[in-house]
């Protein structure tokens, strides 16, 4: 077992304190210096279920859930009520506990819940302990934390065992609590903290701790932040003050953020009927020159492509969100899929066209947000950011400077009325909205209340003036405009290098791989460099328009690439085929869409096997696509 | 110069200042209900005082959703039912601006439906046309939401099996602080109704009757109305909710059978509007948003001053 790194598993069900206890503790572990990454895994229903938080913790930057764990706490499921294997999988009772054995490390610790769960429930339980050298401390956490408080304090208790075996002090994690709780429940849960910590220094030998936590430092100062935390305040940094919406997992994080702090920053939030409602508000919000956003995930977003292509017609600056989960349909809501990267990119009629940005991390998904709004006000066309329930999640650690930024509120290709006053008109006074020419493809607009800015919106074919038209030159012109955007903005954006390559500037294989997969496969591309394999990553974060240039470069320069990526249908790989309209031959995919993320050691299985060994993977849920020539 | 000039300039207000006097003319039939819609629009803005420059006139789809393409305001012709949400924010961003949803029958009562209803719940401060010529006109007549039980069509060549909506009724249960019925035929009180509509403070709903001369040769639209507002017979009052709700049930019942009902039907003046409920409860800034994007000396806050410590 590596000593270098501490991964942390809470496992019980929903409800049962699992993500607060885990955020507080990751962010402890941050404070004493080191580099954390969490992973979260839960089912769609409030209470009960099985769940688990991972937190890994290093003194080295860390860019994924890594592989497997090395410390189990299983709490036990309180709401367990689904005892028949056909309700969900498995039993519900002792789920913490069986479902979470598989990758734990060999010579980890688990520790368990004795006063709900009874491990002789779980088949050759005690072989797989000896087998696998597994510490295992049986401690009745719920009489424990009901003794000294409330028996749902027993994820308290867990800390406190926890900080025992690991020699993380305990001060560390009351500061947190004293921040979280109220007076009546923290003096409680110090006290449960204490009692079950203390109770694992005198009964069990602590002075050589199974699992040791490493120790490190930060340059400088680090926050604890999620893809969600970051695009909202991307969002506000950039004047960001409407937001319409509708909920759904788990584009509602971003939601939520944005609904809970809005009104105080003097902004407005609206939770509406649909999500053809929302888009359509941000759409009348934005034509009135306010900046605004909406946004869903793929079954809500589905019902957006109607006011997208509004936006697009009419020229209507609008920023969406897309955080993806497993679909079709509503699939599995809480669980990471990048397969609606197509839905993204084609969806609306017509020869309709959009930005699409997919940050990889959460500091990129800041940059990613602002730059959304930039585009979508400049050059007024519906600009969409493209995550998934994994980003969207996730917490790790960034440094505090990185959001220390100045705001924003530029509207963009938005005319003042003394600039309106000296653009085109028809005669009847009417401004010419939507001009033929146009610097990169952009024709300035003017908002309902400005002097001389009179224009009809309408997502009909139009003239300058706005009126409808179907005179075939109009036709071309204004579409051949619309178009140009495209171009410039592709321009723009090659300066951002938002791109991001890993690994040796020359090198033998590439892996290519897009959003949140970019951590994980970073750290694969480093593990496979040092076992003496010459690869290199590229991770590209601008989908439409496509930085062709960039990953044509990037394919030229390499052997054979492996394209990396959360669907069932090599949705990415299919997309860089299409617009290189090369490279095909040289492309194998490696996918997973069972509900889980990659970690690296797939990714360093599964390049190894197919690019170095020519083979083919077994098991269900990871798998290779055959690669289609051109 | 002020960002929004043209907002609350006080000025006489020519009603040619609404009609284009190049392009384009109308491409409504010959004697279509929506020219009587226009012309009555067109004389109401002036009589509200309102420019064309601080009036924006949001549509729906179909022939109804040409309207802003003859009047010559700020216009947004939106899509299929949508006219509604794009107007609603564009009423919250900047409420100074007189904010005018319209859009058919169809389009309002059927795609836009749900859109209706929590619009006409929240009591958004707009005033919202439905053109409603029990027919789909521009798709070239289809049985819509209001056409008559038995209603034969392309689509529906046995006869309808479907009750027909019931607009007015709709809109006061859903919500609706004003719920009204003119028709095109009733020029003059179309015009009134327009008017007090718009000085409505909350959401206005107006079936507005247009009779569609090409499609529905056989609706009611041509028979003589009554104004309950103005009929010795009815002895309204339009601020009575139960008796409003009773004469919608009778009229809505036998609107295909003979006398027609108009007029104000219901009126709450004393009901916030939603933007006004957003006010009070902190959810909305006292000034236009929009306003915020033109003044250069407006201080916008960093999300790292607010937020950052949380996360240390």
């Amino acid at each position: 077992m590596s000593d270098d790194e501490l991964i942390w598993r809470i496992a019980g069900g929903s409800g049962d304190g699992i993500a607060s206890t885990s955020q507080n503790f990751a962010k402890a572990l941050m404070r004493s210096g080191l580099h954390v990454f969490t992973h979260r895994h839960y089912p769609s229903r409030i209470r009960g279920g099985h769940t688990y938080v991972e937190v890994r913790a290093s003194a080295d930057p860390v860019k994924s859930r890594g592989d497997g764990y090395n410390f189990l706490l299983a709490l036990g499921d309180s709401f367990a009520r689904n005892p028949q294997e056909e309700a969900y999988y498995g039993n519900e009772e002792v789920k913490p506990l069986s479902e979470n054995l598989d990758e734990l490390r060999e010579g980890g610790v688990i520790v368990y819940d004795s006063g709900l769960l009874d491990p002789s429930e779980i088949p050759d339980f005690d072989e797989r302990v000896e087998e696998n050298d597994w510490h295992v401390y049986d401690i009745d956490l719920r009489s424990l934390a009901r003794d000294q408080g409330r028996e749902v304090m027993r994820n308290t208790a867990g800390v406190g065992v926890t900080c025992a075996i690991t020699g993380i002090p305990l001060d560390a994690i009351e500061e947190l609590m004293r921040d979280a709780m109220p007076e009546k429940i923290l003096e409680p849960n110090v006290e449960i903290m204490e009692t079950a910590s203390d109770l694992v220094r005198e009964e069990y030998d602590v002075d050589a701790p199974d699992v040791s936590v490493p120790t490190g430092e930060h340059d400088e100062e680090q926050v604890l932040m999620s893809g969600s935390d970051a695009i909202a305040y991307g969002a506000i940094d950039e004047g960001c003050r409407f937001i319409a919406g509708y909920p759904m997992t788990p584009w509602t994080e971003v939601f939520t953020i944005m609904s809970q702090n809005l009104p105080e920053l003097g902004g407005i939030s609206e939770q509406v009927e649909d999500e053809i409602a929302a888009a359509a508000l941000a759409i009348g919000a934005s034509h009135m020159g306010v900046k605004a956003m909406s946004g869903s995930s793929g079954g809500g977003f589905a019902l957006m492509g109607e006011p997208l292509g509004l936006a697009e017609m009419t020229e209507t600056p609008l920023v969406l969100i897309e955080a993806m989960r497993a679909g079709p349909s509503t699939g599995m809501p809480t669980k990471p899929e990048q397969a609606d990267l197509e839905h993204v990119l084609y969806t609306s009629q017509g020869d309709s066209q959009r930005v699409v940005l997919a940050p990889g991390t959460v500091a990129e998904a800041y940059e990613a947000s602002r730059r959304a709004f930039q585009l979508a006000y400049e050059y007024q066309i519906p600009t969409m950011i493209v995550y998934d329930q994994k980003l969207s999640g996730e917490l790790t650690n960034v440094p505090a400077s990185h959001f220390d930024r100045e705001p924003n509120p530029d509207i963009g290709a938005t005319l003042t009325e003394e600039e309106l006053a000296d653009q085109p008109h028809t005669a009847d006074g009417k401004f010419h909205r939507f001009q033929h020419e146009g610097e990169n493809g952009v024709s300035p607009r003017s908002v309902p209340g400005q002097k001389a800015g009179r224009y009809l919106a309408t997502g009909n074919e139009h003239n300058p003036a706005g009126h409808i038209s179907e005179d075939p030159d109009n036709r071309v012109a204004q579409m051949d405009r619309r178009q140009r955007k495209l171009d410039a903005i592709r321009e723009d954006l090659d300066g951002d290098g938002l791109l991001v390559e890993h690994g040796p500037e020359e090198a033998e294989y590439g892996v290519l791989t897009f959003g949140s997969q970019q951590g994980t496969v970073e750290e694969a591309v480093d593990r496979l460099n040092e076992d003496g394999h010459s690869v290199k990553a590229l991770t590209v974060a601008e989908l439409a328009p496509y930085p062709a240039d960039a990953v044509r470069a990037f394919l030229d320069s390499v052997d054979e690439a492996l394209v990396v990526e959360m669907n069932a249908s090599a949705q990415f790989r299919g997309l860089t085929q299409k617009e290189l309209g090369t490279h095909g031959e040289m492309l194998s995919s490696l996918l997973k869409y069972n509900g889980n993320p990659f970690e690296p050691a797939e990714i360093v299985e599964g390049f190894t096997t197919k690019i170095v060994d020519d083979g083919e993977l077994p098991g269900n849920e990871t798998k290779f696509v055959p690669a289609a020539g051109d | 110069m002020s960002a929004f000039s043209a907002i609350g300039e006080e000025r006489e207000i020519d009603r040619n200042e609404y009609t284009p006097e190049i392009e384009p003319q109308p491409t409504w039939c010959p004697g279509c209900g929506d020219f009587g819609v226009l012309k009555a629009l067109k004389g109401a803005l002036p009589e509200v005082g309102r420019t064309p420059e601080e009036t924006l006139l949001v549509t729906g789809i179909g022939c109804s959703g040409k309207l802003n393409s003859y009047l010559d305001s700020y216009g947004f012709h939106t899509i299929h039912g949508r006219s509604l949400p794009v107007a609603r924010a564009a009423k919250l961003a900047n409420p100074d601006v007189e904010v005018v949803a319209a859009g058919g029958d169809g389009d309002g009562y059927g795609i836009g439906g749900n859109h209706f209803m929590h619009t006409a719940r929240e009591n958004h401060d707009m005033t919202y046309i439905v053109f409603n010529n029990e027919i789909f006109g521009l798709t070239k007549g289809q049985t819509s939401p209001t056409s008559p039980k038995g209603h034969k069509s392309k689509t529906q060549p046995h006869g309808s099996a479907k009750t027909p909506i019931r607009p007015l009724s709709l809109s006061l249960t859903s919500g609706a602080s004003f719920v009204a019925r003119t028709a095109a035929v009733n020029p003059n009180q179309a015009q009134r109704i327009l008017k007090e509509a718009m000085e409505h403070d909350g959401f206005a709903h107006i079936d507005f009757l247009t009779q569609c001369p090409t499609w529905n040769k056989d609706a009611k639209q041509y028979v003589p109305y009554t104004d309950i507002n103005e009929s010795d017979d009815y002895d309204f009052d339009p601020t009575n909710r139960a008796d409003a709700q009773e004469l919608m049930r009778e009229t809505e019942d036998k609107l295909y059978e003979g006398e027609v009902l108009t007029g104000v039907y219901y009126r709450e003046d004393d009901r916030p509007s939603y933007q006004e409920e957003k006010q009070q409860i902190g959810e909305m800034p006292d000034e236009p948003l929009a306003e915020r994007y033109f003044d250069g000396d407006y201080e916008w806050e960093r999300s790292y001053d607010r937020f950052i410590d949380k996360h240390k």
